[in-house]
This record gives C-alpha cells, sequence and structure tokens, in this order.
C-alpha cells in the first residue's frame, strides 16, 4: 500500500526544531511567555545603552535620591544617577555574564566529561576527581575563594561561575558519551580516519547538546545570581560599572531607611530575568525530553 | 551500623584532601607576589620580604605545602591584618553566630517545604499543587540578599514589627553565658526569658530569608518523591489493608518519600552555606560570613582563606552526616546484603 | 432456605479517564461468593479482573470510576457506602493479597511490625501484645523461627516467604472474605503450590470466602470449587470447576482450555487464542467483545447478549455457544427488553 501523494521532504532539523517549539509553546502558554521574556531581555541587553533615557554614569547630586515620578521612572540613586537606564544598561553586562559562563562551562565541562565517557580509564579517573573536589566545596564559598585569590574583573568572575559549574556538565555529558562511544557514526567517522579529538568535539559533543541546554538555561540564571551574590559582597564588579548586583548593594543601606527603589528596581530585574531562564530551561527540557516533566 | 559509619568516613577522606589542596593552591595562586598580599596594601617593600621569608614564601611549592598542612594540623591558618588575631580563634568565635541562623533556617524551612510537598502530592493538580510548583520556581530565581532586603523593608521601615537588622541582640541586652554559643539555648539554660526573646526576635527575618531561600528545593523533592512513592505497590497494600489514613501517608509513604528528600539535604546545604554570607551581611550578623566580607573589603587575605577552607571542612562533615543519616533511615543501606 | 452469598457483584462497571479517551474496562459484570467457597476469577492479563477486585475494595486508581453496579456485602453495598463504613470493612472483613510479594510490602518497615499495624488497627488487639500475635501470625503461615524473622525487612527474605507475610497481613483480623490477586507470579512452581495449599488450608481452617484472580487456568481449576471467565471486561462464562472442564460452552473458554499446558500436553499440541483484545476505547465496541475475534460468530451476534436465568449454575453470555442445546439462550427480541 504505497501512498499516492508524493512523501513529504524530510524535515531539516532546524525546521523540526522550530515546529515542535511551536507545537510546546501552544500547548504550555508559559514557555511562550517565557520565550517573549527572553527576546525582551536581549533587546535590553543589545539596544539598551543605545536607547536609554539618562547616561547611566552621570551623577547630579542635586537630584540625588528622587523617588519614582515622570523625569526618573525608577527613581534616582545617592549620586543622582537614574535608576531606570541603569537597570537598563546592566542587562548587558549580566546577560554577557550569565551567556559567557554558560559557554565557558559547556566547553569546559562538556569536553571533559565526554572525553572521560569515550576515553574512560585514567581520563575518567581525573575528571571524577577534579569534579568530586569541587563539589566537595559549598560552590558559591567556592567561587568566593576563586574571585578573592585571583582578582574582580569579569572574566574571573566567568571563570569562577564555570568552573564552580564543571561538575554538573562533566557528568551528564560523560553519561551521554558513554552511551554513543559505540554508536554507527562514530565507527564511520574513525574509520574515514578522523582523530579521537576530531569524534568528540565534532561528532559527540554536538550530540550532547540538546541534552546540555536544559541545563545551560537553568545555568544563565544561576550565573546571574552568583554575579550579583559577589558584587553584592564586593567581589563582583566594580562601581561605577551598573551590574544589577552592586545596584543592589549600593541600594541596599537605603532600603532601611526607606528609599526602597535603589534596590529593588534592580533586583525585580534580576528575579525576571532568573525567573524567565529558569521557566525557559523547564519548556526547553519538555521539548528535549518529555518524559521527565516535573 | 559501626561498620557504615566508618565506611563513610573513610570515603571522606578523599575529599578532605582535595579540600586541602585546593584552598593552598587558591592561596598561592593570587596574581603577583602572594607576599605582598598577605604583608598588606600598606607595606613597604622591606615588610614584604620579610612577610615573604616569614611565610616562606620563597621555598619550593611542594615544601610550602607541606607547611600548610603542618600548620593546619596545629590549628594555625594564619593571623588577620586588620585584628592581628589568629584566624583560627575569630572563626571560632563567630560560628556560632552562623550555625543558629543557618540551623534556623534550615527549620523554617523543612517545617514549610516538607508538609507543602506532601499536601502537593496528596491532592495533586489542586490548587495548592500549583502554588506550591510556582513557589518553587520562584523561590528558585530569588536573590537571596533582595529577599532579605524586602522583608526588613515590609517588616521593619513598614510594619516596624521586626526590629533593627543589627546584629544578634538588641543593644539593651548582652550576650547570655556561653555554654554552646547559641543565644537561644544558652539564654534558657542560663533562665534569661528576656535575652531569649530577643535573641529570637533577631533571628526570625534573617532565618526566615534563608528559609524562604532553601525551601524550593525540598519542596520540590517532597512533592515528587511522595507523589512516586504513594503509587507504589506497597502503599496499595497499606490501603487494602484498612489502615488508616494517617498511618499510609505518614508511616508508609512519607517515611519512604523521605530518602531522596534527604540526599538533597546534601545539594541545599551548599546553597545555605553561601547564601549564608549574603545574609550576615544584610543583617549585620557577626557570623564567620561577614568575617570573611569585612576582611575582603580590607584585602586581608589570610581570614578569607581560612573561612573557605573551613567552609568547606564543615561541608564535607556535613555530607557525611547525611550520608550516615540516609543509612539509618533506609536498612537496604545500612545493612548491605 | 438458603444463606446470602458472602460477596455478591451484580452489574458492576467501570470507566477510567486517559489521555487517550474513556477506558470501559468493565461492563454489567456479576458474579458471587458463597461462605466458605473458593471461587476463580481466569481470564487474559487486560481482561478486568484485577480491576474487579480493586473496584470491590475501593483502591481504584483516582482516574477511574464505577458507573454502575453493586457489590453486596453483607448488606452493604460497598459500591456506595461512605468512607467510615468502608474503613470498618476493608482490611478487616475483606482481605486482599497481591503479586509481586517483595514490592507489595513497605521496603523500610520490619515484616512483624507490619502484620502488627493491621492487627492494632483491625484485630482489637492492644498495642503492647501486637508484636506477640505477630510472631503467631508468622508461625500461623509456616514461617520457621519466626521471632527472629519477625524484625527482619522484605529485602532480606524470598519471593515465597514474603508472599506468606502478606497473607500472614491478611488474614490477621480474620476477614470472611480473601481476595488473592495472582499470589503466585513470580514465584517459582513449588512455592506457588506451597502457597496455594497453605491459602486454601487456612481459608478453610477460618471458613473464609476466597476469590482467587489468575491468568493460569490450570491452577485455578486445582483450587477453586467454581470459575468466573472474563474477556474485556466482560464475563463471558461462571460455572462449577469440573463443568466448565468437561463442558466448557463459551468459544473463549473452549479456547483457554486448548491454550493451557497440562502435564499430558506436549508444547506442540499448545493452541494459542487467536486474535487480540479489542480497544476498550472505542465507542463502536459490539455488545459481545469476544465477537471480533470469534470463530462460531453468527449474525445474533451483533445483539446484545442473552440475560443469564436467575439461579443457574452454568451461566454463559453466548448466542452460539458450545453445546447444542444452550441452557440460557433465549431469543434477541426476548432479551431486549
Amino acid at each position: 500500500m504505497s501512498d499516492i501523494a508524493a512523501p513529504a521532504r524530510r524535515e531539516s532539523g532546524l525546521g523540526a526544531l522550530v515546529r515542535q517549539a511551536r507545537y510546546v509553546i501552544s500547548e504550555n502558554p508559559v514557555t511562550g511567555f517565557a520565550f517573549a521574556l527572553f527576546v525582551l531581555i536581549v533587546l535590553a541587553a543589545v539596544l539598551g545603552p543605545e536607547l536609554v533615557p539618562y547616561d547611566p554614569l552621570a551623577s547630579a547630586t542635586s537630584e540625588a535620591l528622587q523617588p519614582p515620578n515622570a523625569h526618573h521612572w525608577f527613581g534616582t540613586d545617592q549620586l543622582g544617577r537614574d535608576v531606570f537606564s541603569r537597570v537598563i544598561v546592566a542587562t548587558r553586562l549580566d546577560f554577557f555574564i550569565a551567556v559567557a559562563s554558560v559557554a565557558l562551562v559547556f566547553l569546559m565541562g562538556g569536553l571533559a566529561g565526554v572525553a572521560a565517557g569515550f576515553f574512560g580509564g585514567w581520563t575518567d579517573r581525573i575528571v571524577g576527581r577534579i569534579a568530586d573536589t569541587i563539589m566537595a566545596f559549598p560552590l558559591f564559598v567556592l567561587a568566593m575563594g576563586i574571585v578573592a585569590a585571583l582578582g574582580n574583573t569579569v572574566q574571573n568572575i566567568v571563570l569562577a561561575t564555570a568552573i564552580v559549574n564543571f561538575p554538573l556538565y562533566a557528568r551528564i555529558a560523560r553519561a551521554e558519551a558513554n552511551v554513543r562511544r559505540e554508536a554507527g557514526f562514530v565507527e564511520a567517522a574513525r574509520l574515514s580516519g578522523n582523530s579521537d579529538w576530531r569524534i568528540l568535539t565534532f561528532q559527540i559533543l554536538p550530540n550532547v547538546f540538546p541534552i546540555l541546554v536544559v541545563q545551560m538555561s537553568l545555568t544563565m540564571g544561576y550565573a546571574i545570581l552568583n554575579a550579583a551574590g559577589l558584587s553584592f559582597i564586593g567581589l563582583g564588579v566594580r562601581p561605577p560599572t551598573p551590574e544589577w548586583g552592586i545596584m543592589v548593594a549600593e541600594g541596599s543601606a537605603f532600603m532601611v531607611s526607606g528609599e526602597w527603589w535603589n534596590a529593588t528596581f534592580p533586583g525585580a530585574a534580576l528575579m525576571v530575568a532568573v525567573f524567565c531562564f529558569n521557566l525557559l530551561g523547564d519548556g526547553l527540557r519538555d521539548m528535549v525530553d518529555p518524559r521527565r516533566r516535573t | 551500623m559501626l561498620t557504615m559509619i566508618l565506611k563513610r568516613a573513610a570515603m571522606a577522606i578523599p575529599s578532605l584532601i582535595g579540600v586541602v589542596i585546593v584552598t593552598f593552591l587558591l592561596t598561592r595562586a593570587l596574581p603577583g607576589d602572594p607576599a605582598a598580599y598577605f604583608a598588606g596594601p600598606a607595606a613597604s617593600p622591606q615588610a614584604i620580604e620579610e612577610v615573604r621569608v616569614k611565610l616562606g614564601l620563597d621555598k619550593p611549592l611542594v615544601v610550602q605545602f607541606g607547611h600548610y598542612v603542618v600548620d593546619l594540623a596545629h590549628g594555625n591558618l594564619g593571623t588577620s591584618l586588620t585584628t592581628g588575631q589568629p584566624v583560627v580563634t575569630e572563626l571560632r568565635n563567630r560560628l556560632p553566630a552562623s550555625a543558629e541562623l543557618t540551623l534556623l533556617g534550615l527549620l523554617v524551612s523543612i517545617v514549610i517545604a516538607v508538609p507543602l510537598g506532601i499536601l502537593a502530592a496528596t491532592r495533586p493538580n489542586s490548587l495548592l499543587d500549583h502554588a506550591c510548583r510556582v513557589i518553587s520556581t520562584a523561590g528558585v530565581s530569588l536573590p537571596v540578599f533582595f529577599t532579605g532586603l524586602i522583608l526588613v523593608y515590609i517588616f521593619y521601615y513598614r510594619l516596624g514589627w521586626a526590629p533593627a537588622p543589627l546584629g544578634r541582640l538588641d543593644v539593651f541586652y548582652s550576650a547570655p553565658p556561653q555554654v554552646t554559643g547559641f543565644y537561644l539555648i544558652d539564654s534558657l539554660i542560663a533562665g534569661q526569658g528576656e535575652v531569649f526573646t530577643a535573641s529570637l526576635k533577631q533571628l526570625i527575618l534573617p532565618a526566615l530569608t534563608l528559609g524562604i531561600f532553601s525551601l524550593a528545593p525540598i519542596a520540590r523533592m517532597t512533592r515528587a518523591s511522595m507523589l512516586a512513592v504513594l503509587s507504589s505497590d506497597f502503599v496499595r497494600t497499606a490501603r487494602a489493608s484498612g489502615l488508616s489514613s494517617f498511618t499510609v501517608i505518614i508511616t508508609y509513604a512519607f517515611r519512604n518519600a523521605l530518602i531522596p528528600v534527604i540526599t538533597t539535604l546534601g545539594m541545599v546545604f551548599s546553597f545555605l552555606l553561601g547564601a549564608n554570607v549574603l545574609v550576615e551581611k544584610v543583617f549585620a550578623w557577626p557570623g564567620i560570613g561577614s568575617y570573611a566580607v569585612e576582611a575582603l573589603l580590607a584585602s586581608d587575605f589570610a581570614p578569607v582563606q581560612g573561612f573557605v577552607l573551613t567552609m568547606a571542612v564543615m561541608y564535607v562533615a556535613i555530607n557525611l552526616l547525611i550520608d550516615i543519616l540516609y543509612g539509618v533511615i533506609d536498612p537496604r543501606v545500612r545493612l548491605e546484603a | 432456605m438458603t444463606i446470602a452469598p458472602t460477596l455478591s457483584v451484580e452489574g458492576l462497571s467501570v470507566e477510567f479517564r486517559t489521555r487517550g479517551g474513556t477506558v470501559r474496562a468493565l461492563e454489567s459484570v456479576s458474579f458471587s461468593v458463597e461462605k466458605g467457597e473458593t471461587i476463580a476469577l481466569v481470564g487474559e492479563s487486560g481482561s478486568g479482573k484485577s480491576v474487579t477486585a480493586y473496584a470491590v475494595m475501593g483502591i481504584l486508581d483516582p482516574a477511574g470510576r464505577v458507573s454502575a453496579g453493586r457489590a453486596m456485602f453483607g448488606g452493604l453495598d460497598l459500591l456506595a457506602a461512605k468512607p467510615s463504613q468502608l474503613a470498618d470493612v476493608r482490611g478487616r472483613e475483606i482481605a486482599m493479597i497481591f503479586q509481586n510479594p517483595r514490592t507489595a510490602l513497605n521496603p523500610i518497615r520490619p515484616v512483624g511490625r507490619q502484620i502488627a499495624d493491621v492487627l492494632i488497627r483491625h484485630g482489637n488487639v492492644p498495642r503492647r501484645e501486637a508484636p506477640a500475635q505477630a510472631i503467631e501470625m508468622l508461625r500461623a503461615v509456616g514461617i520457621t523461627d519466626p521471632t527472629r524473622r519477625a524484625k527482619a525487612y522484605p529485602f532480606e527474605m524470598s519471593g515465597g516467604m514474603c508472599q506468606r507475610v502478606m497473607i500472614a497481613i491478611a488474614l490477621a483480623a480474620k476477614p470472611s472474605l480473601l481476595i488473592a490477586d495472582e499470589p503466585t507470579t513470580g514465584l517459582d512452581v513449588t512455592t506457588q503450590a506451597v502457597i496455594m495449599d497453605l491459602v486454601n488450608d487456612l481459608a478453610k481452617e477460618l471458613g473464609m470466602a476466597t476469590i482467587f484472580i489468575t491468568h493460569d487456568l490450570a491452577l485455578a481449576g486445582q483450587h477453586s470449587s467454581r470459575i468466573v471467565v472474563m474477556h474485556a471486561g466482560h464475563v463471558v462464562e461462571n460455572a462449577p470447576t469440573q463443568e466448565l472442564f468437561d463442558h466448557p460452552l463459551h468459544p473463549y473458554t473452549a479456547e483457554l482450555i486448548a491454550a493451557t499446558p497440562d502435564s499430558a500436553a506436549s508444547l506442540d499440541e499448545l493452541a494459542s487464542i487467536p486474535g487480540s483484545l479489542p480497544d476498550l476505547r472505542r465507542a463502536d465496541l459490539p455488545p459481545c467483545r469476544y465477537s471480533e475475534r470469534c470463530p462460531r460468530r453468527i449474525d445474533a451476534c451483533a445483539q446484545p447478549l442473552p440475560r443469564p436465568a436467575p439461579g443457574a449454575s452454568h451461566i454463559v453470555a453466548c448466542w452460539n455457544s458450545l453445546t447444542a442445546k444452550p441452557l440460557a439462550m433465549r431469543t434477541p427480541t426476548e432479551s431486549a427488553a
């Protein structure tokens, strides 16, 4: 019994992904909302600095500590800077930190994990030891230690976040690589003369990516919280750079005396961003592996 | 039972070794000249040299590591630049403050999260269930220091219900005679009811902040675990045997559901110990977290490293305890047939 | 003057809400069990035998719902009873044992305590004496060294021993009806025989009625006095055991008998039953759910099934049953009333 109509063209990977995304969004509007929010955040990060009404660094002490009003939607801080502009501009830095951390930990943890799963033996043992040692520390404390030792720069914050999340990614990647070690396409690649490292980087790692992408979304949220936490205790970005965590830190002294807008708006921005990444992560999980829906 | 405890303790040793190595590397990984860091920003080149020799920073790394381990064995974690006190002494003095806060925070968290998880599991898809899920996702997204600040704003500034966030006790009271270092316990032992109430009042907001923060993973795991256990064969048998609802849900289902929740506690503690540092800053709590943060501001490095090492060792010990607790609750692990 | 049956199931219909539609799992199931009688509910997996038991016991999955029928037990309709009335019955008057005894017992509770739980709940045994009584129950079900075994956990016992424990739990309150849902599945053949004998002996001792649910017709034949054959949620035949084997009336029963290995038949002679169970979610299910795979189908089979004659000892739900003289046959127009 053959089809009379011509068989449908094999969907390209991207086309199938988009269709699946559309299906999941229609099933679960919350994921759609998270998607929209994510786009908004990206827009704020990319276009924000060009579009904000005030220079985030321009201080005007005569206008210090004004509550939200028509001129300054989020009020002004203790140096008279417009809180709204600072919050929007800070999106770029926090988003960058999140993306950079996640990219770094995917490469580090992903590669180490697939190597451990693929080669086994000593590689596996060493990667395992490193991961166990990292996990022996309370993670934020380790991040503190790393940044305190290496110095407060954005690069070190990104590095510390990546190191602290390394064990989780290594473990997931290792499990996936183990499964795929004997897979057909790996054999084919080997037979056509590819070195093991090429196979790892170009065959296995890309296959592990969809599984890790769920975790990556969640890690983005964690990375922002981590950076904000470090900034809060003085180990993060230095003033006057606008970053949500440091804005909350600077504003915290004023919360006690009632000038709430300094800390609340950047804090709310933090919450919204992290919440968005978490929801997105849940939605991605539904797309990638509906069996694990909570 | 004893064999299980010893075995678990033995498994903790490699972790301890790893921790010591990493903290050592962190002390020597400072960019630039470690001696300069330890001497402080105001030191002259001569003072820096003295520090370098005194701390043995001119010796090969392996030798330094040997000294480091020997120092640790003697309980020597260096001296604070700002206070001139041995780090170990200050950590020891301030540890009870942090411990009291963290444990109370965990208690608050468990007392809210576990019943919430049980109720959500026994009434699937109800309003409570959805509330539990929203709270779990929101709880994970809130920065802990922000929660603390909001609580201070609402309950202290706006409503005036909570005292000023200025540490463990109001200025009018003095600390109870030290037995455990926990003000709540010590004040009860000394029969000082007013001090007890005063300390409790100061503890409520920071403990609540920590509790809200760690609520989410516990509630989520309790709910998931209960859901799985409630549909298991042995719960069906218990129901068919006509046992009371309470017996079925608590004695049969919950005790079994507790097992994965306990293993989650390890992860929860990792978050809690980190969050502790942030909460101590918000509430001016004189614990080891704020000790490290104050030292950081003054570029005083020995306390920071002592702090990281102490936290890590405590965390290894906590994980060991959790492992043992796990063995106590689950006879399959304990008897290891 | 006849004594009322211990349990009388009348016209029981059960449906399940699923993602794929409503599954009409049971339709008009009727049978009864006399005092002290052992009957067997026999059928392929998916025939609805376990669902029947779960419905009677009131432990259906939340997605399941009794849509019609009664289950009369001592003047009480179990399907319409209030939870408080059921609480007195379940586990005390009616007990149930399950397959896979290892997973059907609480893995982290000593077996003695599991028996004691039921004794305390139903057996009017004071808490202090329950442990000793539990040990006696273990002895009664043939477990050697019961004092030591009472402290053991299910994972430390064999499947056969776990099943004995389950029997002890079920019989602790001396019920008048025992439902045994595939109690021998997963046990080796020797243990199967031993367990079945144990159940039969205890039933005789207690004057207890038993419903034995199984897919194994031979086993049913050896241990029950009456067999109720089920297919796709319908009762298709109900007859005393010997009568059923000597003169099966329903085509499905005949196929079942042919498919059952007994000591004489060789493997080559084992027939398999043609076709498969119909999809119970279909809206267009025929009145006789076997008709689509039945070799004896006639036009009359599209009509609603014949009603059984009241008081008949051998009931069959078929328009074209195997004997030349159909016992309970009426013409289609008469039955439609």
